[in-house]
């Protein structure tokens, strides 16, 4: 069988390339795509952690639902808000959204 | 081989106020649909009475009058109603309600008068309510998104205005980020614990300690990932990047409620998860919890740069961004004194205080906001506010009240919430955090009363616009500020029931 820790490698490897997708791309699009692959990596991590430590609960597994649950929600009013502003300028650079800095 | 409760066991009564608020947004939802565009103050009405309704039942449960339910936890121990939730959920749903009073007009200023904006608003309420009832760290997930989801979109609700569709794409891009490293933190949790309810968490913990496993270190990591996820939601420094922009771009009338509301969700559920689950969570024989320690570090931090950066700032609802990014440092301080077992439930009471003081005071500022802003949203800066005793005599006093308040001078409820949270921080040894917090309180009031002195001592001719519904809701803050300031036994009674950890 193949062990735990394998599992997790995995799920910390696809965190870290969501996270260094959210901080290097510009385009709003991959950023929310790299969002969702770290939300998958937790996803990863949960069903692991209910196979290998308490399967006689339903939590891990339950939890993983929520998580998808959540970000197909996210993942709308994200798109929505994109699209508003793609109206407008005809970009989805996230860095032209700069009006305001301190 | 997996049983399902029945309904009965469930307590559903418990949950009274958050559900039925929760079902009638619901069902505004779809009501919405039948009231004619011009007559969108029928929506504004109905969310105003399902708000009411939840308060009077909230304080009915606050004030032990009314138990609802049988026992403290409900949907199979998801849910918790104590007396942190009933405190909470009186918090909210009175900032809920101010923020629909400060919300009706400006919205037919702004031409924006939409049910949506209502209903989003009870979602976000229903979320808040739900972080402070959380018994689950699912339930912390799941309630910390109907918060942060509706919030988005308030904020781009004044589309197409640039900056405002801007704020949205930055809060929602960094909060899907943050609750991206929240739901990490959680599964490693769950990894160490092989549980996601908090009283199965801290039987877990006092194991791993006693048996020193190695789990403690994958607790750690969870933890630390934890609380960056929460301290993104209450804005603590490091974490604050996106405040001041949301702020100055989202529509006036949504930041004065998410400046309360989303710091009222973010600091129930860093209390919930943090001083309930983990405050056993004791390494290598030290006197608090491990998380002690990054805890004041972040609460240092954000009260000194919060307060510095906001004495530069010249457009009010940035200064009053990072105002509220300091005063997330004030209550995080006596989040890190939670750390220190024999002061859990101490610091709990300081944190639910703090926040029912904060509430009443800070949406009141907003409001003042409100009332010197220009249909095109222009004219926020601190010169708007120059001269108005003059004109404006009773909301130049309001406002001076207020800044009292915000600096923490005695007879307001602001210096009622720094007293208990400071004297937390002292009880738990935390000497150096009480001090910096004394000290950039006197740098804070640099920046308040210089609001008080343009309002009083200079000349300028500020035109204002206030009907009825924002008048009543600066009144209701004025009320609020001075009662809890004058009587501060009031706050007192109300927290001191609240016990949050579990018993050994």
């Amino acid at each position: 069988m193949v062990p735990l820790w394998m599992y997790l490698v995995v799920a910390a490897a696809l965190f870290c390339v969501g996270m260094f997708g959210v901080l290097s791309r510009r385009n709003a699009i991959a950023i929310l795509m790299s969002i969702e692959l770290m939300l998958n990596a937790v996803n990863i991590n949960l069903v692991a952690f209910w196979r290998y430590q308490a399967p006689e609960r339903l939590n891990g597994q339950a939890f993983a639902a929520f998580v998808f649950a959540v970000a197909a929600a996210e993942t709308a009013v994200g798109l929505a808000l994109i699209i508003s502003l793609y109206r407008r300028r005809k970009s989805v650079v996230a860095d032209d959204a700069n009006l305001m800095k301190w | 081989m997996f049983e399902a409760p029945s309904i009965g066991d469930l307590n559903i009564a418990a949950t009274l106020p958050a559900t039925l608020l929760a079902l009638g947004a619901c069902i505004f939802l779809l009501v919405d649909l039948f009231v004619p565009k011009d007559r969108k103050y029928i929506t504004a009405l109905l969310a105003a009475a399902g708000l009411l309704t939840s308060l009077v039942l909230a304080l009915l449960s606050l004030m032990n009058i009314i138990e609802f339910g049988s026992g403290e936890t409900a949907f199979a121990g998801l849910y918790i109603a104590d007396q942190f939730t009933d405190v909470v959920n009186v918090v909210v749903l009175f900032t809920g309600l101010m923020g629909v009073l400060v919300a009706y007009n400006y919205l037919d200023r702004i031409g924006k008068q939409r049910g949506e904006y209502y209903y989003l608003l009870l979602f976000t309420t229903v979320g808040v309510m739900f972080m402070g009832s959380a018994g689950d760290l699912v339930t912390v997930f799941v309630a910390l998104e109907l918060l942060s989801i509706p919030l988005y979109i308030l904020s781009g609700f004044r589309w197409p205005q640039e900056q405002s569709e801007e704020s949205a794409l930055k809060y929602f891009i960094l909060g899907a980020f943050s609750s991206g490293f929240l739901v990490y933190g959680i599964a490693m949790i769950y990894g160490a614990t092989g549980t996601t309810e908090f009283r199965g968490i801290w039987l877990a913990v006092d194991e791993i300690i006693a048996q020193d496993l190695s789990s403690k270190y994958l607790l750690l990591l969870g933890a630390g990932l934890t609380l960056v996820g929460l301290g993104f939601k209450v804005a603590a420094v490091p974490f604050h990047m996106w405040t001041p922009d949301v702020y100055q771009g989202a529509p006036t009338s949504v930041v004065a409620y998410m400046s309360v509301a989303a710091k009222v969700g973010g600091f129930a559920a860093l209390v919930r998860v943090f001083a309930s689950g983990m405050s056993n969570f004791v390494l290598d024989g030290a006197t608090a919890a491990a998380w002690q320690d990054t805890m004041w570090l972040i609460a240092a931090l954000t009260m000194i740069l919060g307060n510095l950066v906001a004495i530069v700032q010249t457009d009010l609802k940035r200064l009053f961004a990072y105002s509220s990014i300091a005063h997330a440092g004030y209550i995080l301080t006596a989040v890190a004194a939670a750390g220190s077992a024999a002061v859990t439930n101490e610091a709990a009471q300081a944190v639910a205080i703090y926040l029912a003081a904060y509430a009443f005071t800070n949406i009141g500022v907003f409001a003042v906001i409100i009332s010197v802003e220009k249909d095109d949203s222009s004219n926020t800066g601190l010169d708007s506010l120059r001269g108005m005793s003059r004109t404006q005599p009773l909301l130049a006093a309001s406002m001076t009240l207020f800044m009292f308040s915000l600096t923490g001078i005695p007879l307001t409820a602001g210096f009622v919430g720094k007293w208990f949270v400071f004297k937390s921080a002292i009880a738990a040894d935390l000497f150096p955090v009480a001090v910096i917090g004394v000290l950039t309180s006197l740098v804070s009031a640099y920046y308040y009363l210089r609001i008080v002195w343009l309002m009083y001592f200079e000349e300028g001719e500020p035109q204002v616009y206030i009907p009825w519904p924002l008048a009543s809701a600066i009144s209701l803050a004025v009320v609020g500020t001075l009662l809890l300031g004058i009587f501060p036994y009031l706050l007192q009674e109300m927290a001191q029931d609240i016990v949050l950890a579990f018993g050994r």
